[in-house]
């Protein structure tokens, strides 16, 4: 087909991919980039485990068509993670134990990770209300808003 | 020193807060699950399902699909007709709608297809001819011969799946000598699991003649052995591996038809095949809370005691048995504890309809029942003039005691759960004091730690057996079918073999589970891993850790009744100096055998009467909760919300803080869903909320400050004293809201969910009959 490659970057690297214009940003990450840590829950934008970065705006990518993506920064749960080790967000994570399942995790992390940036001392009632398009059906979400609340507070 | 050491007791992890083994997989996307998956060549299986609810399939034409270019294969019910289903007793589904649909939804052909779009234009070619069939849709109807019993199996002609009949001592006796009599007509939709991950299979049937599953599956044994029953082949030739689950709470532990169907089009077309469902199917496939209508009665002597109950269920079954046998005894047997009933009764009835199948959801048969009972409880108090907790104090289950339907009670810390919440919630100042408007209420629970009466190829195999094997890394692997989907059960095994070994929990490996490798362990269900599959683990690791003291005592030349386990190391009790590093040992250990294994099995202890059903909910030990809700409502709107909610919980010795924390917080989220929005909504046969927008799962704000508040004593039999914490921690949320809604604006909440418009009219059926409540 003789479309124009999209050209975007993903986690930092710019990349060039043949892609329809009908195709959906979290089946190109998946599919075609193997980026699988961008979870499928719903393909409706109703429970977040797709969201990632674009421009560092959290994005549920199952309701973005990749082509909008041209010439944007988009950003992964594999690109908010460090080579090695994880980052401080995503340790609270680990030690407050708030992953169970983890399918909805990436999720979180990507709309938590957006917070802090943004609001590096967030209150409870703005930590709840940046995770609120995310779906956990495990934790109960307290122990994802105790794990947000205490990387903000470097503990 | 003269005497010996005993094996130092256990300190070191269990009873703290461990991380889960896997977080950092999970929190940086390098965790792997089904849909992650994919292999050279791999098609896409796709599905096509009636749209009729109850149609006989008078002729399938599937030529023009097979004939389409990419179309690799295409099934339909005939090819596969063994029936299946959990219970051996009760088969009565097939992968592929066989002669007839029962309900919107049900697979009646399959295509395998190099892509989405040609498997999507493979089911738009495919004809079905529908003959439509009557449709029954509510549970009353089904209990009389219909015309078109949806199974033909009911002997009656009618849509009864299951009729319970019990009776212990004498209730009509007890009824008529009772002081006083409560009635509660409880009323409960049908939720759904809502796990975020959606069903999903992969399968790789290959030219060796092995078949390979990988899929999201809570018990992978009975998947092995359902794929082995309907697709003919031996089972030491099906692999079933299981990767990460995204969530079960009961909705993975069905053998489910798309898994068979993927395997069965992997088989025809030499090819891997991936199914996966959307939001939607996951939906239509359900094996959610059944939706229940429960009349209890319970009886009271003068003192508040309890003397009977009487109770008669009905619970819809939808279009297949699944686990509702079990649900059918459980809405009955389970709803005693925690307390002493000296007379039941119970007559429940499960009925087939033409809708999705209703199956086990987490606090499987426990949840209903139990916001009925306590419901009738919180009543009886209110007429006694007695608290509430004071009567649920008086007629508390004692420890080592026997039910009425002979349940053996070893451990429980149930009146030491009334003590502490009522404290931790300053209940005395608040119950009946709040203003109008604002409500505390308490709810308990009570619910199995693991069933004692397996679903089994022969009820003499263990429930668990878990084998260690250790080479000269000094790693351990741990092989086990237990099945890890989130509740933290491979930290569980990793934590217990490090503490009884004595080494670093970064030494043992969980290795996933692999029929290829794995012991057989009957899954993640009926709360029974902590339980059965620890007790298992720790045999092993003792095992293991004897080999190594062995080989200690045989270098050092002190006899192993001397020495003591410390820290990456084995060391004569009274002389530390002298010892062998953990490495050391092992490698001492394997001059003389080479790499090292240990096994270890459970099994639980003989248990139950000898009455038809007597073993349906007999459970090694159980766990107990006493729940306080503070809620505050709009009187003007009914709209409310749950405030705070003190969670005094018995699950023995909590050996993983975080994770007995975890599942307490998420089950109360999961119970308050149930209680406040949640609800499998059909107009007739059809679902109208198939989507995650409209099936409304309470959201973060919505969510109380919880105080937990561990109480309970080491039991007897749970390794290292500890008993289940996954499912009974949700059962208390819903009665204790409601009965905190009563306390708030006086009216009782007996139709779950409880939206606000159904509150509203509640109170404004109050004013009406002139009931002042609070001075309103």
């Amino acid at each position: 087909m003789a479309w124009t490659p999209l050209r975007f970057r993903v986690n930092g690297h710019p990349r060039e991919i043949p892609c329809p214009p009908e195709r959906i940003l979290l089946d190109l990450l998946r599919e075609d980039l193997e980026l699988t840590g961008t979870k499928r829950g719903c393909d409706l934008g109703t429970c977040g485990c797709c969201a990632v970065l674009i421009d560092g705006r959290p994005t549920l990518s199952c309701l973005t068509l990749a082509r909008l993506a041209e010439g944007r920064e988009v950003t992964t749960i594999e690109g908010v993670s460090p080579p090695q080790g994880l980052s401080p967000l995503q340790r609270a994570f680990v030690e407050h134990g708030a992953t169970q399942c983890g399918f909805c995790t990436p999720g979180f992390v990507i709309a938590a990770t957006a917070l802090l940036r943004d609001h590096p001392r967030p209150s409870r009632a703005e930590v709840e209300r940046a995770v609120a398009g995310n779906l956990c059906r495990c934790t109960g979400y307290t122990k994802i808003v105790e794990a947000i609340l205490a990387t903000a507070e470097g503990r | 020193m003269s005497s010996a050491e005993p094996v130092r007791t256990p300190t070191r992890l269990l009873g703290s807060r461990i991380p889960y083994i896997e977080g950092p997989l999970k929190v940086s996307g390098r965790a792997t699950y089904t849909d992650d998956l994919r292999r050279p060549g791999m098609l896409v299986g796709r599905l096509l399902r009636s749209p009729h609810a109850h149609a006989r399939l008078r002729s399938i034409d599937v030529s023009a699909a097979r004939a389409m270019p990419g179309v690799h294969a295409v099934l339909t019910g005939d090819r596969y007709p063994t029936p299946f289903g959990v219970l051996p007793i009760t088969h009565d589904e097939t992968a592929l709608a066989v002669g007839k649909a029962r309900y919107i939804g049900d697979i009646v052909a399959a295509v395998a297809a190099d892509d989405e779009l040609t498997a999507e234009r493979a089911l738009a070619a495919i004809r079905v001819e529908y003959d439509l069939l009557p449709e029954y849709t509510d549970t009353h109807g089904g209990l009389v011969p219909v015309a078109e019993p949806i199974h033909a199996r009911v002997k009656d002609g009618s849509n009864v799946q299951k009729e319970v009949l019990q009776h212990f001592g004498d209730v009509e006796a007890a009824f008529a000598g009772a002081a006083e009599r409560v009635h509660v007509h409880g009323r409960y939709a049908g939720v759904n699991h809502g796990f975020t991950e959606p069903l999903v299979t992969l399968a790789d049937a290959t030219p060796d003649g092995r078949l390979t599953v990988w899929s999201a599956t809570q018990v992978p044994h009975y998947l092995h052995r359902t794929l082995h029953e309907v697709l003919g082949l031996p089972m030491h030739r099906i692999r079933v591996v299981k990767p990460e689950v995204g969530g079960g709470f009961g909705g993975k532990s069905d053998p489910l038809p798309h898994e068979v169907i993927c395997a069965a089009l992997s088989l025809e077309t030499g090819r891997p095949v991936k199914i996966l469902c959307d939001r939607e199917e996951t939906f239509y496939t359900n094996h959610g809370r059944h939706p229940t209508e429960n009349d209890v009665r319970i009886a009271f002597d003068a003192e508040g005691r309890i003397r009977a109950y009487d109770i008669d269920a009905l619970i819809e079954g939808g279009a297949w048995s699944s686990f509702g046998t079990v649900t059918t005894y459980y809405n009955g047997v389970l709803s005693m504890g925690p307390y002493k009933v000296p007379n039941f009764r119970y007559r429940g009835r499960r009925v087939y309809t033409n809708k999705p199948p209703n199956g086990a959801m987490r606090a499987h048969g426990g949840t209903n029942i139990r916001h009925s009972v306590e419901t009738a409880i919180d009543i009886a108090a209110e007429r006694f003039g007695i608290d509430p907790f004071d009567l649920r104090d008086r007629n508390a289950l004692p420890p080592n005691s026997t039910t009425v339907n002979d349940f053996r009670i070893t451990s429980t810390s149930f009146r030491r759960c009334l003590s502490e919440a009522r404290r931790a919630s300053g209940w005395d100042g608040k119950f009946r004091r709040l203003p109008y408007g604002r409500g505390i209420g308490l709810g308990c629970g009570f619910y199995i730690s693991g069933s004692n009466s397996p679903i089994h190829f022969t009820p003499k195999m263990p429930q668990c057996t878990v084998h260690l094997k250790v080479d000269m890394d000094g790693g351990i692997a741990v092989h086990c079918m237990q099945a890890d989907i989130g509740q933290g059960s491979n930290t569980l095994m990793a934590a217990i073999v490090a503490e009884v070994v004595g080494v670093d929990l970064d030494r043992v490996h969980v290795i996933p589970v692999d029929t290829d490798v794995s012991p057989v362990d009957i899954g993640s269900y009926s709360s029974r891993v902590t339980f059965m599959m620890g007790n298992a683990t720790r045999k092993a690791a003792e095992s293991l850790r004897d080999q190594l003291l062995k080989a200690t005592s045989r270098v050092t030349g002190h006899p192993v009744e001397r020495l003591r386990v410390a820290t990456e190391r084995y060391e004569v009790a009274h002389r530390p100096e002298v010892g062998l590093s953990y490495l050391e040992a092992l490698h001492a250990a394997m001059e003389t055998q080479g790499a090292l294994v240990a096994t270890g099995a459970y099994s639980s202890p003989p248990m139950g009467g000898t009455f038809k059903g007597a073993r349906a909910g007999t459970a090694p030990a159980y766990s107990f909760a006493a729940y306080v809700a503070e809620v505050e409502v709009d009187p003007e709107t009914g709209v409310y919300r749950p405030e705070r909610m003190w969670a005094a919980f018995d699950c023995g010795r909590p050996l993983n803080r975080l994770a007995v924390e975890g599942q307490i917080q998420g089950s109360i989220h999961m119970g308050l869903g149930q209680f406040m929005g949640e609800a499998m909504d059909y107009r007739g046969a059809r679902l109208m909320n198939p989507a995650l927008l409209d099936y409304k799962i309470p959201m973060p704000q919505q969510m109380p400050e919880i105080e937990i508040l561990l109480v309970g004593d080491d039991d007897p039999e749970g390794p290292f004293g500890a008993k289940e914490a996954g499912e009974g921690p949700l059962i208390a949320t819903l009665p204790a809201m409601g009965n905190a809604i009563y306390d708030a604006v006086g009216v009782r909440c007996v139709e779950l969910p409880l939206t606000p418009d159904k509150l509203l009219r509640g109170i404004e059926r109050r004013e009406a009959e002139g009931r002042a409540w609070k001075g309103h």
